[in-house]
């Protein structure tokens, strides 16, 4: 079971209800829960996309686009029904916020599901959870059923004279699906293959209706900010990033876990302090900081704020929160040759550069691993990757290419010495010739 | 009464079905899940689960094939009874995942998406399944065990072996 973690510079927000038994339908509306959407009520969509536009809050899946604007791109007529998708299917390597979202507070899900309904002006909303996630799937399912019990869901919600239905779906494995236009195919029961954009889901998205897509953390936070005031929320962060979020962080550290910090806090305090810094006494060598598709960022690049904003200035992205620490034990090579080979076998395969530049680019570095790579393997890898940026349906090969560059720019020397015959760091796979889920 | 005359799933799974195909705007949609469910019950998507499920949502067999070879979790063969899924994905490679997966395939004499041949154990590598901080994590069919070592996935097996696993569906 997922360890709960504190740290007293933690701001607590989202993790409010942790640990009290909010599963529980009473003791979450004990716990203030289903308030909230009264307010949504009786304030009306205007006022709740204005409060969400406020609260400067972005979308946590890790493209940060802000909450409120996406909200309102949505057309307030509309011929087809509209919908909401909740985003589960948490895949990004490093990633296990949502994890506990689901398993402490399912019906903050539930009840920001019904805020941005109301906004919209949706009749359904969707709550898409990975398939490995089963045992949180029946917490859903179980949250869903009380609700409808209390008569929270369905018919004339609080007597507003509106309906609101939620349905709770499974995936079945898939990182891509984890893209919004692929997600949506999943739900439509297809392979999950990318949608070229525009349209956008807002215009056409699910059944071809306007759709909201939003990630499970940006959901549950919905509900707090309209009870505590968009203004309010957003003060907690730093300018255009609202709030607090969930930061996973994993890998090499003392204290690993899901805290909850304001956005905009230190790194390096966020690692050292936090989390209590690196394992076993060992030096710091690199952090990926936001999923395996952030590029990596050395030992010497870590004091920068935890915002989409500054952590695009520093060159890489704030993701989707997942903070990996690698000590100095970590051969750059080997790790990312792990991560290329992980989206070598996550690539749906539609697009060409996707499809075969992260299968040309793990073969490379398979080859420079085992030893007999060239100078000119370090050039393709980069040329590879340089040619899927910005070529894709999707981001799924930009979530491949940077990470590679990242590593291949930062690292060339480790890459060298492989060449060479030296080999920096402690290998730890046996068969590096089998390498992932894909092999 | 199911909606399939004769339906392959027991009397649960085939109501659930039943009520799957009703409440989507379009019924295609109960699809993943369908094939999810049907592979928990009889172990693998079999050509008879493929064929009822396509006569369910008014598919062709080939629909519902086209979308079962997208999904890494669906199988057309049966796994062991106890599916080991080993996480070897980074936050899990940096805290001993390898080193996990190569005991487990030692200690169960098999390999990647093999079977024990009593057919009570197979062994997936597995890329990240969310269980990063609590790092490194295995799943047994949908059951997470995590903050693991060598001798904790020595007893966690045992207890499998012994029929004192849970067994989440």
């Amino acid at each position: 079971m997922p360890t709960n973690v504190s740290h007293p510079d933690e701001v607590i927000v989202l993790k409010r209800r942790f640990g009290q038994g909010a599963v529980n339908i009473d003791k979450y509306v004990e716990l203030d829960g289903y308030k909230a959407v009264q307010q949504a009520i009786a304030q009306g969509p205007e006022w709740i996309i204005n409060t969400m536009k406020a609260s400067g809050l972005r979308g946590r899946g890790g493209a940060g686009f802000p909450t409120g604007l996406k909200w309102s791109f949505v057309p307030k007529q509309s011929e087809k029904p509209k919908y909401v998708l909740v985003n589960g299917d948490e895949s990004e390597p490093g990633t296990c916020k949502d994890h506990v979202l689901f398993l402490e507070d399912p019906h903050a899900i539930i009840e920001g599901t019904m805020i941005a309904g109301l906004a919209i002006g949706a009749k359904l909303g969707f709550i898409y959870l990975r398939g490995e996630y089963r045992y949180l799937l029946k917490i859903m399912e179980q949250a869903v059923a009380d609700a409808y019990a209390k008569g929270f869901l369905g018919k004339n919600i609080f007597g507003s004279g509106l309906d609101f239905d939620v349905i709770t779906q499974t995936g079945a494995g898939a990182y891509e699906v984890g893209e919004e236009s692929a997600l949506m195919e999943s739900l439509e029961g297809k392979r999950g293959v990318p949608r070229i954009k525009p349209p956008f889901p807002a215009v056409v998205g699910l059944y071809g209706g306007p759709t909201v897509i939003n990630n499970a953390e940006t959901i549950a936070s919905v509900p707090h900010i309209l009870l505590m005031g968009g203004e309010a929320y957003a003060k907690l962060g730093t300018e255009r990033n609202g709030g607090t979020r969930l930061f996973g962080i994993s890998g090499h550290v003392e204290r690993p876990g899901v805290y909850e910090l304001p956005m905009g806090y230190n790194m390096e305090k966020a690692i050292y302090e936090v989390a209590g810094g690196v394992k076993d006494g060992k030096k710091l060598k690199a952090v990926v900081p936001g999923g395996s598709s952030c590029p990596v960022l050395t030992a010497d690049e870590l004091n920068v704020g935890l915002d989409f904003d500054q952590m695009a200035k520093a060159g890489t992205m704030l993701g989707s929160g997942g903070i990996v620490v690698l000590d100095e034990s970590v051969s750059i090579v080997e790790f990312a040759l792990r991560v290329i080979s992980f989206y070598q076998h996550e690539s749906c395969g539609w697009c060409i550069p996707c499809r075969e530049g992260t299968d040309w680019i793990k073969k490379t570095l398979a080859r420079v691993y085992a030893g007999g790579g060239t100078k000119k393997d370090i050039d393709n890898v980069q040329y590879l990757a340089d040619n899927m940026m910005g070529r894709t349906f999707c981001p799924l090969g930009d979530a491949a290419a940077m990470p590679t560059l990242g590593f291949v720019k930062k690292f060339r020397k480790e890459f060298e010495d492989y060449v060479d015959g030296k080999r920096a760091g402690t290998p730890v796979m046996s068969e590096p010739e089998l390498v992932g889920a894909g092999h | 009464m199911s909606a399939i005359a004769e339906s392959i799933f027991s009397p649960e799974t085939a109501a659930r079905f039943d009520h799957l195909a009703t409440i989507y705007p379009l019924k295609r949609s109960a699809l993943v899940p369908m094939l999810l469910y049907a592979q928990d019950e009889l172990g693998y998507v079999s050509e008879a689960a493929i064929q009822e499920i396509a006569k369910r949502l008014d598919l062709f067999d080939l629909d519902v094939r086209n979308v079962l070879s997208y999904y890494s979790m669906l199988r057309t063969k049966p796994a062991g009874k106890y599916n080991v899924q080993v996480c070897t994905n980074i936050s899990c490679m940096l805290r001993g995942g390898y080193e996990i997966l190569d005991h487990c395939k030692a200690k169960l004499g098999i390999g990647h998406k093999q079977v024990t041949p009593d057919g009570l154990f197979s062994l997936e590598e597995v890329e990240c399944i969310g269980a990063c901080c609590w790092a490194p994590a295995i799943q047994v069919n949908y059951d997470f065990h995590d903050n693991l070592n060598v001798v904790k996935v020595d007893r966690i097996l045992a207890d499998y072996a012994e029929g004192l696993g849970k067994d989440v569906k």
